[in-house]
């Protein structure tokens, strides 16, 4: 009996790790279609962002209460992970508690400790359904959610609170069991929480105290892989890429727009042609001017996409948005995801990509959305693991002003007055120190 | 009062100690002149050599990039580096933020290497120096008045507190809008709005930020900014408050505090 548990265990952690790895191999994949761009400088500076922004959660506190209540299960999945590993031992080897003997008394101290962390994250998770489905907090019900982004959210937090649940269960099962000196069941010192709760089930007989034990630690582990499969397809992808992301996080100010080193280039080569290189025929083609599509984007941006957890703190506090107007810095972030997962399918199925036909700007992302942005890097402020929608925005601006000439009339007539009369408005180049000579005179 | 060029000051073979750069706005637009003629007062007052680049300044290109018009901006830049390094310029101090960002960040990668310091730290850094006097109990002490953060100062730069010191000089009741420093809300100018209409929504930014401050109670909105002294005033005379409530750039209001 033992043994069909330990192999069926075995089988099932392979299978999950399995599915899980060859996911993650996709989505690196997918993110390294985007352009080349150096994001290794400045080491220091950016483990600095690391254990500032991805372990401190330093932005997520500029909304005390939210920010908490993720403190507490971000803690609690890290911490109570390490519990996982002696369930994971204990599985393979069909063992029960394996850590017991070697830890002696800080054993009761861990689990204790994990499972105030559990009774936490429990709390937490059902206070954001709650902001979520009752109190519809502004930002976690906006359009751009409708649909499976908000069944997403709520299928996150659900499994957390039985997974949680679980866990809290077992405990208390497995100490009436042991205080009744079952087999197997090591006597340790009372847990902190369920210490408190095994009255609750001290009327079950053995068996059925047997029964839920084992039930609870199979659900659990087995929810813990299938959670485990469900991350790659889902917004809380977010609790892997967070890291990575705070890492290559930009570092320049944030003000500073990126340079195009190509169209530099070629305005310099035209003022002085002599600079100007001796035609290559082997020079590889030109690229586009600015994006198009998720291929024309940098990895980081890309990556930006997968690390979102649509938390719309970008939108809250983009003044496009919250004037009416249709962008929402996190829709800019879900249609490039995607649009890249749809690319990767289309890979997958076709072994390199096949045209069709369609692209992020116009079939995602539309002309209007781009058109309302103010580059007032509010969004890149506001996101508390390091994505920059503004990059995504610019680069689409650019390709559409360059390679489609899609711009309002008033900038048709602003670039013009800027090419003739060096200035945004129509004024003569002669008035522009009018200024000075009304002071000499006054 | 004579303000002289770069033109000038290299014609006698001198150098400024540093190079107001006006901008577009400061330069043509009629509100942002008084900006303008405000700062190049004070700066004449208190003795700092100071040069204009005059017919040969242009844009920056910064509309133009921000839009996605790459290459105009690149035009653009080319032609002002020419003239800035031909000149050996070292130090420029400009009174717009968006002029401000890019000759600090965006020059750099193409060749113009300079010193670039917004007027409003500049100014700090008189009044710290103790050039710039002010007058004891000036127009604006003890005054309320709000201060509104320019995204390419602010958020772009991380320039927040200086501004705020030489509202403190002035003496005046600073008080703060709910979305102020990192959480400053855009005036609507940027990214070359200032250039078209808005996209359709339910309000206008301005509006939006123009109610945020008159709600503090300030009688005057402190700015930094050409741009956002404009959709500011727009925003005010909307509320129809344009006769309690004054958008003023920091420059004005130092000008208006000098000592004699």
């Amino acid at each position: 009996m033992h043994l069909i548990q330990q192999l069926l265990f075995i089988l099932f952690a392979g299978a999950a790790i399995y599915f899980f790895a060859k996911k993650v191999g996709e989505i690196r994949r997918n993110i390294k279609l985007g352009r080349d761009e150096d994001r290794t400088d400045n080491s220091s500076a950016r483990w600095r962002n690391v254990l500032l922004q991805a372990f401190g959660q330093k932005k997520m506190f500029k909304k005390p209460t939210p920010a908490i209540l993720h403190f507490f299960v971000y803690a609690g999945f890290i911490i109570i992970n390490i519990e996982i590993l002696e369930i994971f031992l204990d599985g393979i080897l069909g063992k029960h508690r394996m850590f017991v003997p070697m830890l002696g008394g800080l054993y009761s101290f861990l689990i204790g400790f994990f499972e105030i962390l559990g009774a936490l994250v429990l709390i937490s998770c059902v206070v954001f359904l709650i902001r979520r489905n009752i109190l519809h907090v502004k930002r976690l019900s906006q359009h751009e959610l409708d649909g499976w982004p908000k069944t997403d959210a709520n299928l996150i937090l659900i499994t957390e609170v039985i997974l949680m649940s679980l866990f809290l269960t077992m405990n208390t099962a497995d100490q009436v069991l042991q205080s009744r000196g079952v087999e197997h069941y090591v006597l340790t010192e009372p847990f902190w929480v369920t210490g408190h709760f095994t009255g609750m089930l001290s009327g079950m007989s053995t068996g059925a105290l047997i029964a839920l034990e084992r039930s609870c630690w199979w659900l659990h582990i087995v929810g813990v892989f299938l959670f485990l499969n469900y991350l790659p397809y889902s917004k809380h992808l977010h609790i892997v890429l967070a890291f990575p992301n705070a890492y290559y996080t930009r570092l320049d100010p944030q003000g500073e727009m990126s340079n195009m080193k190509e169209i530099q280039n070629e305005v310099l080569y035209m003022m002085q042609p002599e600079l100007a290189p001796a035609a290559d025929p082997n020079q590889p083609q030109q690229h586009r001017f600015g994006a198009k599509d998720v291929m024309d984007l940098s990895w980081k941006n890309l990556m930006d996409a997968y690390s979102c957890t649509e938390c719309g703190r970008c939108t809250a506090s983009c003044p496009a948005n919250i004037t009416g107007k249709k962008l929402s810095p996190r829709k800019i972030m879900m249609d490039t995801r995607d649009r890249l997962e749809e690319v990767g399918k289309n890979i997958d199925k076709n072994k390199s990509f096949v045209d069709d036909g369609k692209s992020l700007v116009h079939d995602y992302i539309t002309v209007e959305e781009l058109r309302a942005c103010t580059t007032c890097q509010a969004c890149v402020e506001a996101c508390p693991v390091g994505i920059e929608p503004l990059s995504i925005i610019n680069q689409l601006r650019r390709y559409l002003v360059m390679e489609e000439s899609n711009s309002p009339q008033e900038w048709n007539l602003m670039f013009g007055n800027v090419e003739n009369n060096m200035a945004p408005w129509k004024f003569s180049p002669d008035e522009r120190d009018r200024w000075a000579e009304e002071m000499a005179s006054a | 009062m004579h303000i002289k060029s770069m033109a000038e000051y290299a014609a006698n073979g001198e150098n400024p100690e540093v190079l107001f750069w006006v901008g577009c706005a400061g330069s043509f637009d009629q509100r942002a002149q008084k900006i303008t003629k405000a700062f190049a007062q004070i700066l004449d007052k208190v003795g700092v050599q100071f040069a204009i680049l005059g017919k040969e300044e242009m844009c920056t290109g910064d509309p133009a990039r921000r839009a996605g018009n790459e290459f105009l901006f690149q035009m653009m830049a080319y032609n002002n580096i020419q003239t800035l390094n031909g000149y050996g310029v070292k130090k420029i101090v400009t009174a717009c933020p968006h002029c401000f960002n890019i000759l600090k960040n965006e020059y750099p990668e193409l060749g113009g290497n300079y010193e670039v310091i917004h007027h409003t730290t500049f100014l700090q850094q008189l009044i710290n120096d103790g050039r710039v006097r002010l007058k004891e109990g000036g127009d604006f002490k003890g005054k309320k008045i709000t201060y509104h953060d320019s995204c390419y100062l602010g958020r772009g730069n991380n320039i927040y507190e200086a501004p705020r010191e030489v509202l403190q000089a002035l003496d005046v009741e600073l008080v703060e809008m709910k979305r102020c420093r990192t959480n400053g809300l855009c005036c609507g100018a940027g990214g070359a709005q200032m250039f078209k209409e808005e996209e359709k929504g339910d309000t206008r930014i301005n509006f939006e930020r123009s109610a945020e401050a008159i709600d503090t109670g300030a009688t005057i909105i402190a700015a930094n900014c050409p741009f956002c002294t404009t959709m500011l005033t727009d925003g005010v005379k909307n509320k129809e408050k344009e006769d309690s409530v004054m958008v003023m750039d920091i420059a004005e209001m130092v000008a208006r505090s000098l000592a004699d």
